[in-house]
C-alpha cells in the first residue's frame, strides 16, 4: 500500500501525517523553513511562489489561532486565501465531506489546508482527489481529530534544532494529555524519525494511550522522574471539558502533579527549552511563572510556524 | 581555454571603481555572484556590509521545476530606500535571474538605481537586461553552462559544463 | 422436475462423504446419492466434471435492509447476491427499521422472502421491544410468525435485570438467544480495536475487555436461566477461551465468528480504509490466529457472512463515522476456501462450518445432502476465483474490505428446493 501522501517519485504530494515520512523529507522541509523566516523582517513580507493560487482552509472545526496561522503563510506566498468554517451542523443537513470538496474543486481549487473532529478526515480527501484524477490538488493537515497535525511537528522539530543545533543526544518529554493529542502523535514520530534518542511521554493513566510504548516512546506517571535531565520539555493542552469528569478529578489535581511550575522544571537540564503548542491554560498544564519564563520558547514557536508552514505550501505547490 | 576568472575579478573591480557613489552598495546572487561580490567588496573597500541574495523565491520556473532544494536565506544588510545598488552576478545568460534579483530587491524597500555587473556576458537574453558592466562577452553554444567554480584554497575558476 | 447432477465431487460434511458420486433430485428433495433410484428419468442433467457438489451455504447472518433500509439493499438484491454465493438458508438479525420486533413484520418479511429463487430465511425476532433492551417482545407470537431465535443484533440491553428476564423468558418456550458481546460503556465510543494501531491512528478504542465483561455477563445469566445461548461474532481469543471454558463448566453455548475477523487484523485499517470499520472491531493478529485455529478445531461453531450491506455515502466518511459492517454472502464460500487453503484443512472439514454446523446452530435439518433432506445444493469449481469487484458484487453494497481482490472458489450453480436459483452466473 503506497503512502498516500507520497506521489510515485517519493515526493511530498500531500502533508498528512509525520507517521512514515522518510528523515531525508523532514530535514529538508526544516532546512527550506530556514530561509522563510528571513521574509518576515523585509518591507514586503511577500514572496510570488503561489501567486494566482487558490488556498481554502478548510476548517470542520473551528480554530482561529491555527487559521490565522496558515492564513497568513499563505497570503506571504501570495496565494488567495478561501476561509470556509463549516460547522458540523451544517453536513448534517445532507451535504457530505466530500460534497464539499466537489465543489470547492470545481472553483479551481489548489490546496486544501484542512482541520476535521475526526481521524483520517483529511486522508479521506486525499483519496478521492486521486480517485477523481485531481492530482494537482495538494492537501494539508491542519489537524484531525486525535490523529495527526503535522505541521505542528515540524514547527517544533524547528524550534527544537533552532535551539539545541542536532537532535542527536537529546531526551525529550511529552507532557499531559497525550491520549486525544494530535500535536502529540506527530511530534512523537517526527521525534524518532529525525534520531531523538529518548522520548518519553508523562501523564496520569487515563490520559496515556493504549500501547503508546509501541510507537517508541518511554511512560512515565511521575512528572518528576519524566522530568529528569531532559533537553526539552513540550506541554500539551488540555481542553476544558476534560479538566473534570471520568478522566480527571480537577484541574486542581491536575496541575499539582503534572503542570509545569518552575520547582518541577528543575529537575530538567538548567539550558532545557519549554515548548507548548498553544492556547495554554495557565495554571492548570503550565504555571505563568514558567510560562514567561527564561526557559520558555513558546512566542518563537509561533513565529517560527509562519516559516515552516510556508515551506511546506511552497513545497507542496513546487512538485 | 577560458579566461582566467581571478583576472576578470580585477578588471571588474577596475571598471567599476571609477564615479562609483560611496554608499553603493553591492549584492551577489547566490552562488556564484556572491563570490564575485566578495572580491569586488574587498578590492572597492565599499562602507556598506555586502548584500546577498538567493533568488529561488523569485524564480520563473518555479511552478515548473519547483523549489531548489538547498535555499540560502538572503540577507540585505544595509537600508535598501534611496540607495544605489550593483547587482553582482558571475555569468549573466538569458537574464531570468536578474529579473527576480530585481523584484526580490524592490521587495526590501525602494533602490535609487540598480546596476548590474557581470564576470562574463555569455549572450542568449530572453529579456532586455544589459549589464552596465562585463568584465569579458564570450559566445558559448546553448546546450553547454558555463559555471564558476572555488577551489578549497578559495580560487575562482570557469568551467564549461554540458547543461 | 428431476435433475441429476453427475461426475461432481460430492462433499457432504454432514455424512462424512468426500467421494466423487452423482445426485439425483426429484420434487425439490435428494433422491439418492450415487447409484440413480429405479425408474429415474431425469429433466435435466448438470454435468459437475471437476466441481465440488455440496450442500447449499448456511448463513448466520446476513442483512436484507428489508424493512427500512431499501437505500442500502432490497430483498430482490440480497437475494440475488445469496443465490450467487451459494447461501440457500440465511438467518437475518433484527436490526431493521423498525426492528424485528412485532409478527407482523416477520410474516411480511417471510411472505416477501417467498419466490422459488429465494434463499430459505429464517428471521432472528428482537428480543426486547425496538431493541432498546427495556421490554420484552411477544417471543412466542414471533415464533409463531417464523422467528427461529431471538436477539439484540449489535444493540446492548444494558440493563442486566432485564437481559436475565428476557432470557427466562425465552428458556420458557426452550427458544434459543443470540447475542453479540459488547459491553455498551467500554465500547461507546470505540471505533477500532484499542492497541497499537488505534494509537497511531488516534482512533477511540474499543479494549477486549468491552467484549469479555459483557460475555462474562451474558455466560453466567445464561447458566442461571438455562436458556440455550448463542454468541454472535466473537472477535477476540479471550472471549473465545471463556466459551470454552463455560462449555466445560455445562453452559451448552454455541458461537459463530465473520468472514472479516477470520482474515483480517486492525493492521488491515492501513490508511483509515472505511471498508475495515467492522462491528466488533477488527482485532489484533494473535486474536485473528486464535479465532481461525478456534474455527477449524470446532471450538467455534460455525462461519457467518454478517452480510451488512451499506450505501456509498455511509461509507465515504472519515474511520469513525463511517458505518460499520461490509458485504459479505457473495464471500462466504471464498473466504471459507481460503482459510481452508491455509490452513491446510480438508476441504469437508471446512465447509461444515458454513453447512451442517450452522444449520445445528439454527436448529435446522438442513445443510446435508442425505437422502430425502430437502434439495439445496451448491456446485463450485474448486480451481475457479471469484475477483471482489464492485461490478462483480451482486449485492447492492459495494463494501468489503476484500475490493480487489482474487479469492478462490467460484459457483456455479444453486439449487434452492431442487430448483436451479443461481446457474454459470445468471439468476434462475
Amino acid at each position: 500500500m503506497r503512502n498516500p501522501q507520497l506521489n510515485k517519485n517519493g515526493g511530498l504530494q500531500h502533508l498528512l501525517t509525520i507517521d512514515g515520512l522518510p528523515r531525508e523529507i523532514l530535514s529538508t522541509i526544516l532546512d527550506t523553513a530556514a530561509p522563510f523566516s528571513e521574509v518576515a523582517e523585509r518591507e514586503v513580507k511577500k514572496l510570488p511562489l503561489l501567486r494566482g493560487k487558490s488556498v481554502f482552509n478548510l476548517f470542520f472545526e473551528s480554530s482561529t489561532r491555527t487559521r490565522t496561522t496558515f492564513e497568513i503563510a499563505a497570503k506571504r506566498l501570495s496565494a488567495d486565501v478561501i476561509n470556509l468554517n463549516i460547522s458540523t451542523s451544517s453536513t448534517s443537513k445532507g451535504e457530505t465531506l466530500l460534497d464539499t470538496v466537489d465543489n470547492l474543486c470545481a472553483m479551481q481549487a489548489d490546496m486544501f489546508v484542512v482541520r476535521h473532529a475526526s481521524s483520517g478526515a483529511p486522508f479521506l480527501i486525499a483519496q478521492h482527489l486521486a480517485a477523481m484524477g485531481l492530482e494537482h490538488i495538494h492537501v494539508i493537515n491542519a489537524g484531525d481529530g486525535r490523529h495527526a497535525h503535522p505541521t505542528q511537528g515540524l514547527l517544533d522539530m524547528y524550534t527544537i534544532r533552532h535551539y539545541k543545533k542536532t537532535f542527536a543526544n537529546l531526551v525529550v518529554a511529552i507532557v499531559g494529555d497525550v491520549l486525544h493529542s494530535r500535536v502529540a502523535r506527530s511530534q512523537i514520530h517526527a521525534l524518532i524519525t529525525l534520531g531523538v534518542p529518548e522520548v518519553r511521554v508523562i501523564g496520569p493513566k487515563t490520559l496515556i494511550p493504549t500501547d503508546v510504548d509501541k510507537l517508541g516512546v518511554r511512560v512515565f506517571h511521575d512528572m518528576r522522574a519524566g522530568l529528569k535531565d531532559v533537553d526539552v520539555v513540550m506541554m500539551l493542552r488540555l481542553q476544558n471539558e476534560r479538566m473534570q469528569g471520568a478522566l480527571l478529578p480537577s484541574p486542581q489535581e491536575f496541575f499539582k502533579y503534572y503542570g509545569l511550575t518552575a520547582d518541577k522544571l528543575e529537575c530538567a537540564r538548567p539550558d532545557a527549552i519549554v515548548m507548548h503548542p498553544g492556547p495554554m491554560n495557565r495554571g492548570v498544564e503550565i504555571d505563568s511563572a514558567v510560562a514567561d519564563g527564561p526557559h520558555a520558547v513558546i512566542l518563537p514557536q509561533v513565529t517560527f510556524g509562519i516559516a515552516v508552514r510556508m515551506a511546506v505550501m511552497s513545497m507542496l505547490a513546487g512538485g | 581555454m577560458l579566461p582566467d576568472a581571478e583576472r576578470l575579478c580585477v578588471a571588474l573591480a577596475d571598471s567599476l571603481r571609477p564615479g562609483l557613489p560611496p554608499d553603493s552598495a553591492l549584492v551577489g546572487i547566490h552562488t556564484g555572484g556572491v563570490w564575485v561580490a566578495e572580491r569586488l567588496h574587498a578590492a572597492l573597500g565599499l562602507k556598506t556590509p555586502l548584500g546577498r541574495l538567493d533568488v529561488s523565491f523569485y524564480r520563473d520556473d518555479f511552478s515548473r521545476s519547483g523549489l531548489h532544494p538547498q535555499i540560502k536565506s538572503s540577507d540585505i544588510p544595509f537600508e535598501v530606500n534611496d540607495r544605489p545598488i550593483i547587482i553582482v552576478d558571475d555569468v549573466l545568460y538569458t537574464g531570468r535571474t536578474i529579473r527576480a534579483a530585481m523584484n526580490e530587491i524592490f521587495d526590501y524597500g525602494r533602490p535609487a538605481r540598480i546596476d548590474l555587473a557581470v564576470l562574463i556576458d555569455r549572450g542568449g537574453r530572453e529579456l532586455p537586461v544589459c549589464p552596465r558592466w562585463a568584465a569579458q562577452t564570450l559566445q558559448v553554444e546553448p546546450g553547454r553552462n558555463l559555471q564558476l567554480e572555488r577551489s578549497e584554497a578559495g580560487l575562482l575558476t570557469l568551467r564549461l559544463i554540458d547543461a | 422436475m428431476k435433475i441429476h447432477i453427475k461426475n461432481g465431487r460430492l462433499i457432504d460434511p454432514a455424512k462424512g462423504i468426500d467421494a466423487q458420486a452423482d445426485l439425483f433430485i426429484a420434487a425439490g428433495r435428494i433422491a439418492a446419492v450415487g447409484a440413480a433410484p429405479e425408474g429415474f428419468a431425469a429433466n435435466r442433467v448438470i454435468d459437475a466434471t471437476g466441481r465440488v457438489v455440496c450442500p447449499g451455504l448456511v448463513d448466520l447472518s446476513a442483512r436484507l435492509r428489508e424493512p427500512g433500509f431499501e437505500y442500502k439493499a432490497t430483498l430482490e438484491s440480497e437475494m440475488a447476491a445469496a443465490a450467487a454465493g451459494g447461501v440457500t438458508s440465511l438467518a437475518c438479525p433484527p436490526d431493521t427499521d423498525p426492528p424485528l420486533d412485532e409478527p407482523g413484520l416477520v410474516e411480511m418479511l417471510k411472505h416477501r422472502a417467498r419466490h422459488p429463487s429465494f434463499a430459505h430465511v429464517y428471521p432472528v425476532g428482537a428480543l426486547t421491544l425496538g431493541l432498546a433492551g427495556e421490554r420484552l417482545t411477544e417471543m412466542a407470537e414471533l415464533y409463531e410468525a417464523g422467528c427461529v431465535a431471538f436477539g439484540q443484533a449489535q444493540a446492548p440491553v444494558v440493563d442486566t435485570l432485564v437481559l436475565m428476564r428476557a432470557m427466562q423468558y425465552a428458556a420458557t418456550f426452550d427458544f434459543p438467544v443470540w447475542l453479540q458481546a459488547q459491553d455498551p460503556f467500554l465500547g461507546k465510543e470505540g471505533v477500532a480495536h484499542d492497541g497499537e494501531v488505534a494509537t497511531r491512528l488516534g482512533l477511540p478504542g474499543i479494549p477486549v475487555s468491552a467484549e469479555t465483561i459483557a460475555l462474562s455477563a451474558i455466560l453466567q445469566l445464561a447458566r442461571d436461566t438455562g436458556v440455550r445461548i448463542h454468541i454472535t461474532r466473537i472477535s477476540s481469543a479471550a472471549a473465545l477461551e471463556m466459551i470454552v471454558a463455560a462449555r466445560a463448566s455445562g453452559i451448552a453455548a454455541t458461537c459463530d465468528v465473520s468472514i472479516n475477523h477470520l482474515h483480517l487484523s486492525d493492521a488491515d485499517i492501513g490508511y483509515f480504509n472505511p471498508h475495515a470499520r467492522l462491528a466488533p472491531p477488527l482485532r489484533d493478529g494473535r486474536d485473528r490466529e486464535a479465532l481461525r485455529r478456534g474455527l477449524a478445531a470446532g471450538a467455534i461453531n460455525a462461519l457467518c457472512s454478517d452480510h451488512a450491506p451499506v450505501d456509498d455515502d455511509a461509507k465515504q466518511a472519515p474511520f469513525g463515522e463511517a458505518a460499520p459492517g461490509a458485504t459479505g454472502l457473495e464471500l462466504l464460500l471464498p473466504l471459507t476456501l481460503k482459510w481452508a487453503g491455509e490452513m491446510k484443512l480438508p476441504l469437508g472439514q471446512a465447509l461444515a462450518r458454513i453447512t451442517c454446523d450452522a444449520a445445528r446452530v439454527l436448529g435446522l435439518s438442513a445443510g446435508t445432502l442425505a437422502a430425502g433432506a430437502v434439495a439445496d445444493v451448491c456446485i463450485f469449481d474448486p480451481r475457479g476465483s471469484f475477483r471482489v469487484t464492485r461490478e462483480s458484487l451482486r449485492s447492492q453494497g459495494k463494501n468489503t474490505p476484500f475490493l480487489g481482490q482474487e479469492l478462490p472458489g467460484r459457483v456455479c450453480c444453486t439449487l434452492i428446493e431442487g430448483h436451479v436459483a443461481f446457474e454459470n452466473g445468471r439468476q434462475g
